[in-house]
């Protein structure tokens, strides 16, 4: 798959084409334990990122915007082979930290308009993790989520009409408004949820993995290969729920990836003052996974880190533990005043903020223009008032629907004093039979 | 396959063939149904009918030919076997259910058969394996988690709670999780404090579970196969003490219904409700009851959530006095459930207030003496019974 530039030369342009993707071959160089460390704060180790690996699709071609000019067009001033991903890639990117920023700005409002209720915890600031991670992955693969989601389920495919209903609480959301926000599920985009308690995920994750490998060495069938994502957060690393699970997934070489998001804080509580070992990447190394550490502010390098841990999955080779380093720019929950956090900090991120470093990596290696980022804001702006809209027209749940999924099979609720199952009675489909 | 399933009616009266006598109260009947659907019992609404067998009707005794002798434990392990056999995506995980065949046994050579992945032997872990079985049975498969002991499941409260039953419910209905837990539970034979819990009594509150307890090796294997055929998460309680229980059971397949009770003794004097190990207590005391002319009649609930509440209902519109003997303590157990459930349902055919025997609020004690004393003995639910019936309470 080496990067070409043949195909863009054609372009009547008058600018120099621009090509994308490795110059490297990807084959012996993604070795299991290959995984390039990001310098970070915390070790202060400095290695060295490869470039990524390009598409095997089409390669990048600027658009064509023909300047009658008499002076040449001077070539861009990064070098072509550093550019990470085509057009294509980077606009899908792009797309997606929008949508995930424009919706969850969206949810604040709403919130505060009193359309939503009750624990909203926003996402802002970390998109990178999740469009990094989910836009790596097949639409067979699971991903697995803490109450922290909207955005996870907003990457994985799942509408957003369907995730603001949800959260609007009609019957027209994901879960028919049984979940809310912190329990966001899609049978179909394989969201395995949405979870209150953090931890409790985790094995949920795990066992979805554990499902993929007993389908291709139980039931024989090798056309199973889905990979599974779990999400969590820094706090949730001291939790035993991780530690038992990361053992088991190695033990077994589960085809999963344990993808923490360490924003620092939790809740209230700092990470430095709960952890002994803040590194949190380095505990993988303790049940003989990798463990690596990436600049979750960076969707370029998520993605590159997370195409490696997810191709290793697939391959059979085992679990992967990566520690993003990102940032929640919102407080936990709408409901946290957000005092505890210090300007300094907010103010050090929030210029690493991931969508505007992405802006900036596009414009500058032209992979898009001004007017195309502002055609795609547009549109998620479009999307999210439509999703909006739509929850807002979109009926309560009603009544009957109380009773309807409490058990997949109904007989569960008994045989009542005349003989007949509970749920026979009719008043079981109004939602007021007595069960 | 084309295999004949026979679904015999739990209330076996319901079919009309049953066999005991006063004298041999002992014996478990073996009720055979006519062949009907596996699913279940109910469908054949003349069934239903009958909750309560009428005195004398006579019945083909079981004879000592057809069926199989077999060991509470094996009969767990045989419906389980069956299950594995008959579809692929059931597995089985927990501590030393693989190479150890299971800590009694109920396991037993089945790793060999089916393979150490089917048969997973798991890390000491419960709250995660049990989340682990939780997500593998979303994604399609049916697993059966075992607790070594019940009482270790505490440590998967937050997954069978909040998951097991409560996924289908948050996920819209999305999700089914069809998965089995079960294990040994109750009071043993000193085995001190916290090998001695009654998990029924904590779990029961969380919406979205069944839970059924087996009590002879018919039940047992018949409740198992239910239970893994069964599309909602099911905890199936067995007992430390009832693992070497020998009965004679049918050679053919058989499904039980995991809703009905099990009529164990018609009778028209009292209706006695209990299970698990305490129906074996309670027919040790019935002999007594009988020889001094009593008629109790003994429904084994087997269904601790939900209740059955017909054949509950049916036995005490004959009897108009009822008495719980269980095992959980007297505090939020069974039988404080079944109590307020009987008072909302039938309060109108009842003499007098319904009657409980649980075990006293005690950690189990270490101590023979102290733990004979904490749970219902024979001697006290002919006291009890007694007393009901001569009016003196």
């Amino acid at each position: 798959m080496a990067a070409s530039s043949l195909a863009s030369r054609a372009v009547a342009s008058l600018s120099p084409s621009i090509s994308t993707g490795a110059s490297r071959d990807d084959a012996g160089s993604s070795s299991v334990v290959g995984f390039h460390k990001r310098s970070s704060a915390f070790t202060g180790r400095r290695v060295r990122i490869s470039s990524g690996h390009g598409s095997s699709a089409a390669h990048g071609r600027r658009s064509c915007v023909v300047a009658a000019t008499a002076a040449p067009v001077k070539e861009s001033p990064l070098k072509i082979a550093d550019a990470l991903v085509t057009r294509e890639e980077g606009l899908e990117l792009y797309e997606d930290m929008i949508l995930g920023r424009c919706f969850e700005d969206m949810c604040a409002q709403m919130y505060y308009r009193s359309k939503m209720f009750g624990f909203v915890h926003l996402y802002n600031g970390q998109e990178a993790v999740s469009t990094g991670f989910i836009k790596s992955l097949k639409k067979d693969d699971y991903i697995c989520s803490t109450y922290r989601d909207h955005v996870h389920a907003l990457s994985k495919g799942v509408p957003a009409r369907q995730v603001m209903s949800e959260l609007f609480g009609k019957a027209t959301g994901c879960c028919r408004g049984q979940g809310g926000s912190m329990h966001m599920f899609s049978k179909e985009h394989r969201l395995l949820g949405g979870f209150a308690f953090i931890g409790e995920g985790i094995p949920v994750a795990t066992g979805a993995a554990f499902n993929t490998k007993y389908s291709r060495e139980v039931l024989k069938d090798l056309s199973v290969d889905a990979v599974t994502l779990a999400f969590f957060g820094d706090g949730t690393c001291n939790n035993g729920q991780f530690f038992e699970c990361l053992n088991m997934a190695a033990l077994w070489k589960l085809p999963i990836v344990y993808v923490v998001e360490n924003n620092l804080w939790a809740i209230g509580m700092d990470h430095f003052r709960a952890t002994s070992v803040p590194e949190i990447w380095k505990k993988g190394e303790a049940f003989g996974m990798p463990g690596v550490h990436v600049d979750g502010m960076d969707v370029l390098k998520v993605r590159e880190v997370a195409k490696e841990a997810i191709a290793r999955a697939r391959r059979g080779d085992g679990p992967t533990l990566v520690e993003c380093e990102t940032y929640r720019y919102r407080g936990h929950s709408l409901a946290d005043p957000d005092e505890l956090r210090k300007p300094e900090q907010k103010n050090k991120y929030a210029v690493r903020d991931p969508i505007a470093a992405f802006k900036k990596y596009l414009l500058e290696n032209g992979l898009a223009s001004e007017a195309d980022l502002k055609t795609i804001e547009k549109k998620i702006d479009e999307i999210v008032e439509d999703a909006v809209e739509f929850a807002d027209a979109s009926p309560l749940p009603p009544r009957s629907q109380l009773l309807e999924n409490v058990f997949a099979d109904p007989r569960g609720f008994g045989i009542g004093p005349d003989g007949k199952y509970r749920c026979e009675d009719p008043a079981f489909t109004a939602g007021t039979a007595e069960v | 396959m084309a295999q004949k399933v026979l679904v015999p009616c739990s209330s076996s009266s319901s079919c009309g063939k049953v066999q005991f006598s006063p004298s041999r109260v002992h014996t478990q009947a073996i009720a055979f149904g006519g062949e009907l659907s596996q699913s279940s019992s109910r469908k054949n609404k003349s069934l239903a009918l009958k909750a309560v067998a009428a005195k004398g009707e006579t019945s083909a005794p079981v004879t000592a030919k057809s069926g199989h002798e077999i060991l509470l434990f094996d009969a767990l392990r045989e419906g389980l076997e069956e299950e594995m056999a008959r579809d692929p995506t059931v597995c089985v995980m927990g501590e030393d259910v693989g190479h150890y065949g299971g800590s009694y046994k109920v396991t037993k050579g089945l790793a060999e058969k089916f393979g150490d992945l089917r048969v997973l032997d798991t890390p000491i872990c419960e709250n995660s394996f049990t989340g682990m079985g939780i997500g593998a049975a979303m994604t399609g498969l049916r697993t059966v988690v075992e607790g070594m002991n019940m009482g270790f499941l505490l440590l998967a409260y937050n997954q069978i709670s909040n998951n097991a039953g409560m996924l289908h419910y948050t996920s819209g209905g999305q999700f089914k999780i069809p998965v089995v837990i079960r294990g040994p539970g109750g009071v043993g034979k000193q085995l001190g404090a916290e090998h001695s819990q009654r998990l029924e009594s904590y779990f029961q509150s969380v919406p979205g579970l069944q839970m059924v307890a087996c009590s002879t090796p018919y039940n047992a294997k018949g409740l198992m196969k239910a239970a893994i055929r069964s599309d909602n998460p099911v905890i199936l309680y067995e007992h430390v003490l009832l693992y070497n229980l020998k009965e004679r059971i049918p050679d053919e397949e058989y499904v039980l219904c995991l809703e009905e009770a099990e009529l164990v003794r018609p009778g028209k004097d009292i209706t006695i409700l209990t299970y698990s190990r305490m129906r074996h207590f309670v027919l040790q005391a019935a002999k007594t009851l009988v020889e001094r002319g009593y008629d109790p009649e003994i429904i084994d609930i087997r269904s601790l959530k939900p209740f059955d509440l017909f054949t509950i209902g049916n036995s005490i519109k004959k009897t108009h006095k009822v008495l719980i003997v269980e095992e959980c303590m007297r505090t939020g157990g069974i039988g404080a459930s079944l109590r307020a459930a009987i008072v909302d349902n039938f309060w109108d055919f009842l003499d007098g207030r319904p009657e409980c025997l649980s075990s006293q609020d005690v950690p189990t004690p270490y101590a023979a003496t102290l733990e004979d004393a904490t749970v219902v003995q024979p001697a006290q639910i002919i006291v009890k019974v007694e007393q009901m019936l001569q009016g003196l309470i």
